[in-house]
């Protein structure tokens, strides 16, 4: 064993410095080690980090362009946007929301609506999105935030534009509302391969022409190429592609005309399609009652949502595209128009009308007690005569009638431009095969024919399929499909695109044909079941009335029960003018409304005296006026 | 009693005596560079950053007056205590992020595993002085314990940075007393070996920081975020930096602690690798210094102590720079003398006085 004692001081000492000499060493090693990391990254690899700093720096922002507005045919504003302020917080930037919300709440007025608004945004939105919390804050409530905004981070004002509906309820199911965009608007986002140019958009057509002309409406997203944050907060912009507004909708539609019919129906349900029939431009579509569209905008509250949604009414069903309602004796001058066309009658063939007609053991009862005498094809449909249409019916049997009828566009979508229109249904024997399950549902009983004859029975049609059959008498059978938008405005070139009128059909009917049918209807209002309601009209007009029954209703698709008023028929009465020249046809139904003459009737002489002569009503329509013949 | 009189001169010289002016313009230097990149990094910090820097020249200069001699006297007290506080710190600590690190002593709270980057050089300086004559293997084998002990406390905390700093201090002491490089070899053969077993040993979050080093990209988001965001920085300062003030990395927020531990990137993001390099000659320069004056010191303490402390600045330096470009795992270790705060400054310019004395008192004692 080497004795360790005694140690040289100076051997130490030496020893000593070699061990320093060595960690110098280990020092200069460690830091050209470290020299040379720093000279891979700085000058080996500086471009591309170089490049990471950079698209760190800089970000694409999409500026959201300005949707188009929607005018109607005279340039009344029906759908604009305007700018308020908004208060916004991004999720995943505050720790707790709730204590956040409450501080707030001290700044800003912050209603528990407002708090039930943003959770339900906060479950369908992804957490980096920012999120209102308030929408159209005061001037005073933003300085208020102004000052205190360091105390919130992840909160922040925004500028915002909201799209406006400044008639109200006005024509609100032809408009539509647009709504935040969810996930099924992002699947037709993708399936239009417009992703790109949805960065940042928040909202989206959900009905009506909001949903079907979005890609229209939307425009062109800008770009802000911005400097941001770590945080994503901007600081300044570098450059800017500004976005291109949307294209503007200018409409068929006339505002005050919407307007006069929707005051004509009061506090009462129904619907009224108006058509242009030389280019099946929609002159009006009414859906009673209707719903203000402002109140979807930034997210309805779940109040007015319910509201909505369970009133007895059913606001938000589009009546006139998606009620199928059995046309009652508005559907006898088309029955009578088949008549001729396959030559099952002559005009002057008759009928003596006992006031009901018998079919295997049933009675079918004409409204008329005791029947209208001799009765030829234009007092049928002047004094809607049951009896000629029971045996009309019987005689043409059901698949003549609906091979007819269905060149009339009913049972079809018209193809207007809104989505989610109803078929209704066209009886047939092959419809009832298909309709029903058990074989004994399943055949057509002769008898099941007759009341067909009268529109009732398993008939059932939307308002639209009856004014657009309408239209086509008063057109001589030449059929356009409906459309509400004219013109859609590019208001970046100024340039105006027109929606052609799309010729659906052109129908081969006999013009002799058509003219006992047209002189028939004009009858109806100078001598026949219209003549009050259209007594003293300075125009000649063509019209028929009906009559659709609720109760005792087979297949038909509106059934309220149970309230008494619900119970009363449906009144309806098609119209067009002027006689020789329509230029308006239409379709008007009154929920429960009793017989057509009585309250559909004075609608469509309103509309018909304010497109023709410009007239206003006095006052809106008395809900029953006084007894006037019965169809 | 003296009279009391006016003389400024005699003050000062009095004030200045035990301060090495070489080593102070060194670390002045350094001093004024970090502030320029403070200023850049977080000016609102400034005021508080010279406080800190005149706290810490205040614990220098009092330090300096201390002679080795008293220093000795005071490593087995100072080293009992850390390891008692340690216990305390075990036992009662706070919890603050996931850690326990600190002591509330009800007036203040304190950090024991701070003092242990004194402590820990002192005592086992002293131990070797103690022992100077005879050093068997079992005296080795005591010192080691006297590293372990600690070290472990405060990696269990868990403060994997200040377990790195005291370890390196005390095994540079043992190495500088001459542990047989047989021996090192072995124990570093050891420490390889039983490399998997500390793996297990380790927190979930210092795997982590691990396994974020090896592949930062796994995360870019989370976990790879900072060490992504700062190699960006050193890399995109380039040859000469993006000029003072236009770090884009450091001014939109890109470097999480850009006033503290990561202050380098921002250094090297605006002065790019010329001011990366000047800052590692001012290290090698207040390195040397001490060295210098560890290789100089009259007796086996103050040598070890001054090559301890003197190789503790670089081991702060060297972590620190690793972990922002990107070669070593985040630890939270702050570079030294540069990144902004008080007890960090405080410790290494105590060990910066504790230099000092022991370069006043070279002659003294060959006299």
């Amino acid at each position: 064993m080497r004795p360790a004692e005694f140690k040289n001081p100076e051997q130490e000492l030496v020893r000593f410095q070699r061990r320093l000499a060595v960690a110098g060493g280990f020092v200069l090693l460690a830091f050209f080690l470290l020299f040379a990391r720093f000279f891979w990254l700085q000058v080996v690899r500086y471009e591309h980090f170089q490049t990471r700093a950079e698209d760190n720096r800089i970000s694409l922002v999409p500026v959201v362009p300005n949707r188009g507005v929607i005018l109607d045919r005279n340039g009344v504003v029906l759908a604009s946007n305007y700018s308020a302020y908004t208060l916004e917080i991004t999720p995943n930037k505050v720790a707790d929301l709730e204590a956040v919300i409450n501080e707030l709440a001290g700044i800003v007025d912050i209603q528990p609506k407002d708090r039930k608004r943003f959770r339900k945004l906060l479950e369908e939105s992804k957490n980096f999105e920012s999120l209102p919390i308030r929408t159209r804050l005061s001037d005073e409530e933003v300085a208020r935030f102004i000052a205190r905004r360091f105390r919130f981070p992840g909160v922040e004002i925004k500028a915002r534009l909201f799209r406006q509906y400044p008639q109200g309820e006005l024509a609100s199911h032809a408009l539509g509302y647009i709504g935040r965009v969810n996930d099924r608007d992002l699947g037709t986002i993708e399936r239009n391969n417009a992703e790109d140019n949805y960065r940042g958009t928040e909202h989206f057509g959900k009905t009506g022409l909001e949903q079907k002309y979005e890609f229209e409406l939307h425009g062109q997203t800008g770009f802000e190429q911005v400097e941001v944050e770590a945080g994503g907060r901007a600081v300044r912009v570098l450059e800017r592609t500004p976005p291109l507004p949307g294209n503007n909708l200018l409409l068929t539609l006339d505002a005050r005309l919407q307007q006069v019919v929707e005051k004509a129906f009061g506090k009462r349900r129904g619907a009224l399609v108006a058509i242009e029939p030389s280019t099946g431009g929609i002159l009006a579509l009414v859906s009673m009652p209707g719903y203000d569209p402002n109140l979807f905008v930034d997210g309805i509250g779940s109040q007015d949502w319910e509201a909505l949604n369970t009133s007895e009414d059913k606001p938000m069903v589009n009546r006139a595209l998606n009620g199928a309602y059995p046309p009652g004796s508005t559907f006898k001058p088309f029955m009578a128009l088949a008549a001729l066309e396959t030559g099952k009658r002559t005009p002057q063939q008759a009928i003596s009308d006992p006031g009901f007609f018998t079919f295997g053991g049933h009675t079918f009862r004409d409204d008329k007690p005791g029947g209208h005498g001799i009765v030829d094809m234009y007092k049928s449909i002047v004094h809607s005569c049951d009896t000629y249409y029971y045996v009309l019916a019987n005689d043409m049997g059901i698949d003549a009638i609906s091979n007819f009828m269905r060149q009339l566009g009913f049972g079809q979508r018209t193809g207007i431009d809104i989505e989610g229109e109803s078929e209704g249904v066209l009886p047939s024997q092959e419809w009832k095969k298909k309709r029903f399950r058990k074989p004994e549902q399943q055949k057509w009983y002769a008898g099941e024919t007759v009341s067909i004859g009268i529109g009732q029975g398993y008939n059932a049609y939307t308002p639209i399929q009856l004014a657009q059959a309408t239209a086509a008498i008063a057109n001589n059978g030449v059929m356009y499909r409906p459309h509400l938008v004219k013109y859609i405005e590019n208001i970046n070139t100024g340039e105006r695109t027109p929606i052609e009128p799309q010729p659906l059909r052109s129908l081969p009917f006999k013009q002799a044909n058509l003219d006992v049918i047209r002189q028939a209807l004009v009858g109806v209002n100078t001598e026949g079941t219209g003549a009050r309601a259209f007594a003293g009209a300075e125009y000649v007009s063509g019209g028929k009335t009906g009559t659709a029954q609720v109760y005792s209703l087979k297949g038909g698709k509106y059934e309220h029960g149970k309230v008494q008023e619900r119970l009363r028929d449906h009144a309806l009465f098609i119209a067009y003018a002027p006689a020789e020249q329509p230029t308006i046809a239409l379709a008007v139904l009154v929920e429960n409304g009793g017989f057509g003459a009585q309250s559909a009737a004075p609608i469509a002489r309103q509309v018909l005296d304010y497109w023709l002569l410009g007239k206003l009503p006095r006052d809106a329509a008395p809900e029953f006026g006084e007894e006037v013949e019965g169809d | 009693m003296t009279e009391f009189a006016f003389r400024p001169r005699e003050w000062w010289q009095k004030l200045v005596a035990p301060i090495d002016p070489a080593l102070l313009a060194m670390l002045a230097l350094l001093i004024v560079y970090a502030l320029l990149v403070l200023t850049s990094a977080s000016p609102e910090r400034l005021g508080n950053q010279a406080i800190n820097l005149a706290a810490a020249l205040v614990a220098m200069r009092l330090a300096a007056q201390v002679p080795p001699q008293r220093l000795m006297h005071l490593a087995v007290p100072l080293y009992v205590a850390g390891v008692l506080l340690l216990v305390a710190v075990a036992l009662f600590g706070d919890v603050t992020k996931g850690a326990r690190r600190w002591l509330n002593l009800g007036f203040m709270r304190a950090q024991p595993s701070e003092l242990m980057k004194i402590a820990m050089p002192l005592m086992l300086a002293w131990y070797f002085q103690k022992h100077e004559a005879m050093l068997r293997l079992r005296d080795w084998a005591v010192a080691v314990l006297i590293l372990l002990l600690p070290v472990a406390l405060i990696a269990r905390q868990p403060d994997l940075g200040t377990a790195v700093l005291v370890f390196a201090a005390g095994f540079f002491v043992i190495f500088l007393a001459g542990l047989s490089w047989k021996v090192l070899a072995a124990m570093l053969v050891a420490g390889l070996a039983s490399l998997p077993l500390a793996w297990t040993l380790l927190h979930d979050y210092q795997r982590q920081r691990i396994l974020t080093l090896l592949d930062p990209e796994a995360d870019p988001l989370g976990k790879g975020f900072h060490i992504i965001q700062s190699t960006i920085a050193v890399g995109s300062g380039g040859l000469l930096g993006k000029g003072w003030g236009n770090g884009t990395q450091t001014h939109l927020e890109f470097i999480p602690e850009r006033h503290t531990d990561f202050i380098f990137a921002v250094l090297s993001e605006e002065f790019g690798l010329l001011g990366a390099s000047f800052l590692l000659l001012l290290y090698a320069l207040v390195i040397g210094r001490g060295l210098m004056i560890a290789g100089n010191a009259p007796t086996l303490f103050s040598r070890l102590l001054a090559g301890s402390i003197t190789l503790i600045f670089f081991t702060y330096a060297f972590v620190n720079m690793g972990m922002v470009s990107g070669i070593l795992p985040v630890v939270g270790v702050p570079l030294p003398f540069v990144s902004y705060g008080g007890t960090a400054l405080v410790t290494l310019f105590l060990g910066v006085g504790i230099l000092m004395s022991i370069h006043r008192n070279r002659m003294l004692v060959q006299k």
